[in-house]
């Protein structure tokens, strides 16, 4: 006899192959396959099969154990997104993949968590502070210290604020060739930290610049690297960084461990984590390190910027989309869904109605013939929500819609539905957040 | 000039969906298509090829099937197809996979030199962006990554417009280069009649793992340092909390605003130094 595989459950993550000790199973055109020569009914691939694909016929009571929780029916969708994965992913706990190679803190001489913090054209991304605030969490689950990271030129301004937000120490390389951001330099000065200092977790945001980079420092390091990562956690037994992500454009989510290479890497998704609490004075190491590498020495040169509205840049990258439909009537009214965006910082989205009607651009166009979105906050004025619509956006993390038809379908996906005439509830929507969001700005 | 295109077959992911009773992956039906955004670097190549002269290589990884992605893609106008298609590739996370694809490329640059390599900026069944960057790296070429519109092309050199949270980045970088591209590179064009008989009688040629010299301890799962500890439904959207903003439009507004700061759905940055806008 031999372990079964149900090939209808099976999605060749290889998590069987990487366990059994016998090399019994192998993945073919993307599915196990158990050699019966080989196999003696061990049973510990059914232990790590995150699908429920192996069986032993002769052993059905293993089986039983192994069955999944149902997924769909412990969602509370008042929760919001991250804590119920987490949730989700907790009481999923023994279904963890058992490290082969088990790291020990600090034992491996890989040691840390660092936050690499993106410094562009005079401005920090918020999403490093964010960061420090997760790898906080992360360090102390595993007893280790948090550490950021300064690549740049003249960002002696930027140390502070790390320490104020958290780091114990940070790493700075300070150097003219780092002026514009481009990926060799960055790669290699991030890459000669790394080497030096072997951190056992980096961070950074999944932001251009942070899926730029990190994919290069990863391959000079030949390690993992998972990026838009929405849940982060530590397995208490390996130490390993759980990585979760979403994947095949947001239906599933997965998560990922790098067991075999140091450091473990991700990219961040902004906004997902919370922003720590910013403590003024806190100081901590500085640690200056010298950067061995001259202009010529790189095959790219920056040769202009042309700073553009950032709301109109990466519709399926934004944060707080605020997309209208055929419902706003005409064009003259665009300017109250406008009004809502600029108090937000939201990026300006519509059906396709509106973009027919000549309201919006083709870029703005959300659903399948347009833009999938994934943005934190999906506010959809006067939209019906046709289902070519909804594929694209359903799987925003929160959903606000107003339609003045309590029957739209756009009602039936939305967190927050109001049943209303637009023309009211959304300049009363601007007024209420403007008068929140007067000294700051939303994110 | 010789243009190598990065082409991948991807389920369609819109129809890819989590059974949430079983947790398991449905995929039965799910056509697979080019990944859209290669589709992109393929034109750009093939556009390229029109002006400058050449000739346009693609090359992709994948199960036997994929064959017939890159019949497809030769229908727009390539010269070459290779698939690279083993057992011993199979369950490669993005760090194994570009040692694999660029290990071909390395082989083709040796007896035709490559000019500039396109990829799409990710793939949509993976989503990850890593694997032309890790391609770039491995074969020591320059990438520009989320290309929006190439500028300028000469013998020596590239200039790319990339997309960037605040605004665009003109760079200049020397050949041989990658460049990973976005959909606003350029708009698809049709294949023309010649060019599908052309490449319906096309055979793309398969290199297994014997066709290089691989090290087997960098490719599939063994050579994988990431892997999938478990998979898992998104939380279902069930639908929430209506609310009748008919009567009194402006508490309505005020009460749902006032709930979204309670739950943090939206917070507020305040106005630092680290401020973004």
């Amino acid at each position: 006899m031999t372990v079964v595989v149900d090939k209808t459950k099976c999605i060749g993550c290889g998590a069987c192959v990487m366990e059994c000790s016998l090399e019994a199973l192998d993945l073919i055109d993307g599915l196990a396959v158990a050699d019966v020569k080989k196999c003696k009914e061990l049973g510990s691939c059914l232990k790590v099969c995150p699908t429920n694909a192996l069986s032993l016929l002769n052993r059905p009571e293993q089986r039983q154990e192994n069955l999944a929780p149902d997924a769909g029916s412990k969602y509370n969708f008042k929760d919001t997104l991250p804590d119920s994965v987490q949730d989700y992913a907790q009481g999923n706990e023994k279904k963890t993949i058992r490290a082969q190679v088990t790291p020990v803190t600090g034992g491996d001489g890989w040691s840390g968590v660092w936050v690499i913090i993106e410094y562009n054209n005079g401005k920090v991304a918020p999403v490093a502070w964010e960061l420090l605030g997760e790898g906080r969490k992360l360090a102390d689950a595993i007893g280790c210290g948090l550490c950021g990271v300064v690549t740049g030129y003249q960002v002696d301004a930027v140390i502070p604020e790390a320490f104020a937000y958290g780091a114990e120490k940070v790493y700075v390389i300070d150097h003219p060739v780092l002026k514009d951001y481009r990926t060799e330099p960055y790669a290699e000065a991030i890459t000669s930290l790394v080497r030096k200092y072997r951190p056992e977790i980096i961070l950074m945001g999944a932001t251009s610049m942070g899926r730029d980079v990190f994919p290069a420092v990863a391959t000079k390091m030949r390690t993992g690297l998972t990026a838009d990562c929405t849940v982060l956690g530590i397995d208490p037994e390996t130490k390993l960084l759980q990585q979760t992500r979403p994947a095949f454009g947001g239906n599933i989510m997965a998560t990922i461990l790098c067991r075999t290479s140091r450091p473990q890497m991700s990219t961040v998704r902004p906004r997902v984590m919370e922003m720590p609490e910013r403590v003024e004075g806190r100081t901590g190491d500085v640690i200056r390190e010298e950067f061995g590498f001259n202009e010529s020495d790189f095959r790219t040169k920056v040769l202009e910027f042309i700073p553009s509205d950032a709301k109109s840049a990466f519709l399926d990258k934004a944060e707080i989309i605020v997309a209208v439909g055929l419902g706003i009537g005409a064009k003259r009214n665009m300017v109250l869904a406008e009004e809502l965006a600029d108090v937000l910082g939201a990026t300006l989205a519509g059906s396709r109605g509106a973009v027919e009607a000549g309201w919006l651009t083709h870029d703005q166009q959300v659903g399948q013939s347009g833009i999938t979105v994934r943005p934190k906050v999906y506010i959809s004025i006067g939209i019906s929500g046709a289902i070519q619509h909804l594929v694209g956006m359903e799987t925003s993390d929160f959903i606000i819609a107003i339609n003045n038809d309590p029957e739209a379908s756009i009602l039936k996906v939305a967190n927050y539905g109001i049943v209303g005439d637009l023309f009211q509830i959304v300049p009363a929507l601007t007024a209420e957040f403007k008068k929140r969001l007067q000294h700051g700005v939303a994110n | 000039m010789h243009f190598v295109v990065c082409l991948k077959q991807v389920p369609d992911t819109s129809e890819v969906r989590i059974d949430p009773i079983t947790n398991t992956l449905m995929r039965e039906g799910v056509p697979s298509i080019i990944n859209p955004y290669d589709a992109h670097g393929l034109e750009e190549a093939i556009r390229l090829k029109a002006k400058v002269g050449g000739k346009v290589t693609i090359v992709s990884m994948g199960p036997p099937q994929a064959k017939e992605a890159l019949k497809k893609a030769m229908s727009f106008g390539a010269d070459r197809a290779i698939l690279l298609s083993d057992r011993a590739f199979g369950g490669s996370d993005s760090l194994a996979t570009a040692y694999i694809i660029s290990s071909a490329l390395q082989k083709i640059h040796e007896t035709e030199p490559i000019d500039l390599v396109f990829a799409g900026k990710e793939a949509i069944d993976g989503d990850t962006a890593q694997t032309g960057p890790g391609i770039a790296q491995r074969l020591g070429f320059p990438q520009l990554t989320y290309a929006i519109r190439v500028k300028e092309l000469t013998d020596t050199t590239v200039t790319v417009e990339r997309k960037t949270e605040s605004g665009r980045q003109v760079v200049q970088a020397q050949l041989p280069a990658l460049l990973t591209v976005e959909k606003e590179l350029n708009d698809l064009s049709y294949a023309t009649l010649p060019n599908m008989m052309k490449a319906a009688a096309y055979e793309p040629e398969v290199w297994n793992f014997s066709s290089l010299p691989f090290d087997i301890t960098q490719m599939g799962l063994k050579g994988s340092p990431t892997s999938v500890a478990r998979i898992f439904a998104p939380p279902g959207r069930s639908g929430g909390e209506i609310m009748d903003g008919m009567k009194d439009p402006k508490g309505t507004a005020a009460s749902i605003v006032q709930k979204i700061f309670q739950q943090n759905i939206i917070m507020v940055h305040p106005l630092s130094k680290g401020g973004k806008h």
